[in-house]
């Protein structure tokens, strides 16, 4: 219990650093906030009105305090330019969003472990060889190119799947999964490459060691060693799962312009063009907050990959 | 001089006429001993000499961008709309009939400028501030939380809004990217100086009252080049494709510039016509990435390997 307060305790001031430096974002830009939120058409009453009106011209750090007990009462501000609540804009765009992550990281799970474990198993064969130059590729190819040779290959050329858009979860799982299989794939790629890299790296190691030879010398077979090394490097993957998470998040972005998603990456796109910064903040702080989360969930889930941990 | 090196080496091995391998090469001239460890370097580390080539074609297509384009990049034709291959237009045409081909060579200048700037930038911001904070202790905890606040955004988010507070130019797209890059380089030299601060050469150096600045100048620093060098590989692979992807956004370097992202926008709309404004672009961003990772494993490789598992 008391490690369980600490951690959380330790995430706080992260959080805290992150908020002021969302907070900072438009203060520290050379120029004017209030001319800069007004856009270039506004005329200087208008500056001097959305000034007044915004807060803006309170000391700054009166303005911190009142944002930050705002966010804490889980206000995330109006949209400038819709004048809806943030929270509510936040809330029609998150599923597409969500459902991308999280099948992206399902997909990339699914496939880079078994793939790392066995290029770790025949390290130096062929497979090893393959599984390492697709990790290289998939790290330097930029996500756009293959999404836009996904679209072009699988959509245009072979129809056999939309080419770009969303459908709700609501209106039946068939059509939702149709859209979603490009660009979850797209996204997984580099996931996967991050992940089957750190596998083999892990499980590799693991298999040096002497009570690996004991195992197999008491003569287990090759699946239950595996099974054995696997356990063993869980939690270096677990890390590299949770780290990822940043990657993910800002792949979501590109991959939803790709294939024309709804999401919140394509709201925070519109955003910058609209000059609509409680918008942009907002997701700053929720995907800062989404990172902080389940990196915290993946620490706290150490001891059930490892009793030597829960015991100490 | 001979001498002494013999002395150290073992006695130099007589000429033969049958010519051993240790033989042929102790008594090779000096040019074809280079070429030797040419190969050498090339049989060891063939991922850091296929890097460095590939890398030096870029740079190459970047600098004489005016003399390989066979078109003015900006220059519209509206007859030429949308054309695949041809003689003429070697990577086709735009949706404005602009030569794609033209255009890709002057991308070059953009990518690599940005990969750069950003890991020169970044590694000067991360080194100093890194070492401040692994030898300065009561200012280590506040760069440190900073620093894991930067680094809890991901990083295309961060540059998007840094790009939202300024007007979009080449340097503004450069701080943005350098921005999220810095903690990267910051994290890695504050656990080297937390390593080496406890090096006896600079224990000694502190005893005989060197200087704090002299000593991380002299002794801190050189010991951290290698793996400062691999570190600022990999944060310009990550520039070039950030700013690509900035610029496939559309808040990325201005509209009017040739570069890379920027075409892959515009070829947005066209992938079922004319996917090639798309496909071009596309393939030399992915070999300038690749280029630079592959240099960045040899160079890691060749210069410690222990910092394999690290990095």
């Amino acid at each position: 219990m008391g490690i369980l307060l600490r951690r959380i305790a330790a995430t706080l001031p992260v959080m805290g650093v992150v908020a002021l430096l969302v907070f900072l974002l438009i203060h520290l830009s050379p120029g004017d906030p209030a001319a800069l939120i007004a856009g270039d058409l506004a005329s200087t009453d208008d500056i001097a009105r959305l000034r007044a009106t915004l807060g803006l011209d309170e000391p700054l750090w009166r303005q911190f305090a009142l944002w930050a007990a705002r966010l804490a009462h889980g206000d995330l501000g109006t949209s400038i330019f819709t004048q809806v609540p943030v929270t509510a804009l936040l809330a029609q765009r998150i599923e597409p969003t969500l459902s991308i992550a999280l099948v992206t990281m399902t997909i990339a799970i699914v496939f880079s472990i078994p793939l790392g474990t066995l290029a770790a198993h025949r390290a130096g064969s062929w497979i090893d060889r393959a599984v390492m130059v697709f990790s290289v590729l998939a790290f330097s190819v930029p996500v756009f190119l293959i999404g836009y040779l996904l679209i072009w290959g699988f959509a245009i050329q072979l129809q056999w799947l939309p080419v770009q858009g969303y459908a709700r979860l609501a209106d039946g799982v068939g059509p939702w999964l149709a859209h979603l299989v490009l660009p979850c794939v797209n996204l997984a790629l580099v996931y996967m490459a991050l992940l089957t890299r750190m596998t083999r790296a892990t499980v590799l190691e693991v298999l040096q060691e002497d009570y690996i030879r004991t195992a197999r010398a008491k003569g287990l077979g090759m699946l239950a060693v595996l099974g054995h090394a696997l356990r063993n490097a869980a939690i270096p993957i677990a890390t590299t799962v949770g780290v990822g998470i940043a990657l993910l998040i800002g792949g979501v972005v590109v991959t939803e312009t790709v294939f024309a998603i709804p999401g919140v990456g394509r709201l925070v796109i519109e955003s910058v063009q609209r000059h609509d910064y409680p918008v942009i903040q907002s997701v700053l702080l929720l995907s800062a907050g989404v990172y902080v989360l389940v990196n915290l969930l993946i620490d706290l889930s150490y001891p059930l990959f490892d009793p030597r941990i829960r015991d100490a | 001089m001979l001498d002494e090196m013999s002395a150290i080496v073992g006695p130099s091995p007589s000429p033969s006429p049958a010519g051993g391998r240790g033989d042929d090469r102790a008594a090779l001239p000096l040019s074809r001993a280079r070429e030797r460890a040419g190969v050498r370097v090339l049989r060891k580390h063939p991922t850091l000499v296929l890097g460095a080539l590939l890398l030096l074609a870029m740079a190459l297509i970047a600098l004489f961008a005016p003399q390989l384009a066979t078109h003015d990049p900006s220059d519209i034709d509206p007859l030429a709309r949308l054309q695949g291959v041809s003689a003429e237009h070697r990577f086709g045409t735009d949706a404005l009939g602009r030569d794609v081909y033209s255009r890709a060579v002057w991308g070059a200048r953009v990518s690599l400028i940005v990969g750069i700037t950003v890991a020169a930038l970044s590694s000067a911001i991360g080194i100093v501030l890194g070492l401040v904070a692994g030898f300065v202790r009561p200012i280590e905890g506040i760069v440190m939380r900073v620093m894991d606040g930067l680094m809890a955004i991901p990083g295309i988010l961060l540059a998007i809004a840094a790009m939202a507070v300024t007007r979009a130019s080449l340097a503004t797209v450069i701080v943005a990217i350098t921005i999220p890059e810095v903690p990267r380089v910051v994290r890695l030299v504050r656990s080297l100086a937390l390593t080496l601060r406890e090096q006896l050469y600079v224990e000694a150096a502190r005893a005989v009252g060197t200087r704090l600045p002299a000593i991380l100048w002299r002794h801190v620093l050189p010991n951290m080049m290698a793996p400062l060098i691999v570190q600022a590989t990999f944060v310009a692979a990550s520039a070039v494709l950030i700013e690509a992807a900035l610029s496939f956004l559309g808040v990325g370097v201005p509209g009017q510039t040739p570069s890379w992202g920027n075409m892959m926008a515009e070829g947005r709309n066209f992938v079922a016509v004319a996917f090639h404004i798309i496909l071009f672009p596309g393939i030399l961003l992915a070999l300038t990435v690749l280029a630079i990772n592959l240099l960045g494993d040899g160079l890691r490789d060749a210069l410690d390997p222990r910092l394999a598992r690290q990095l």
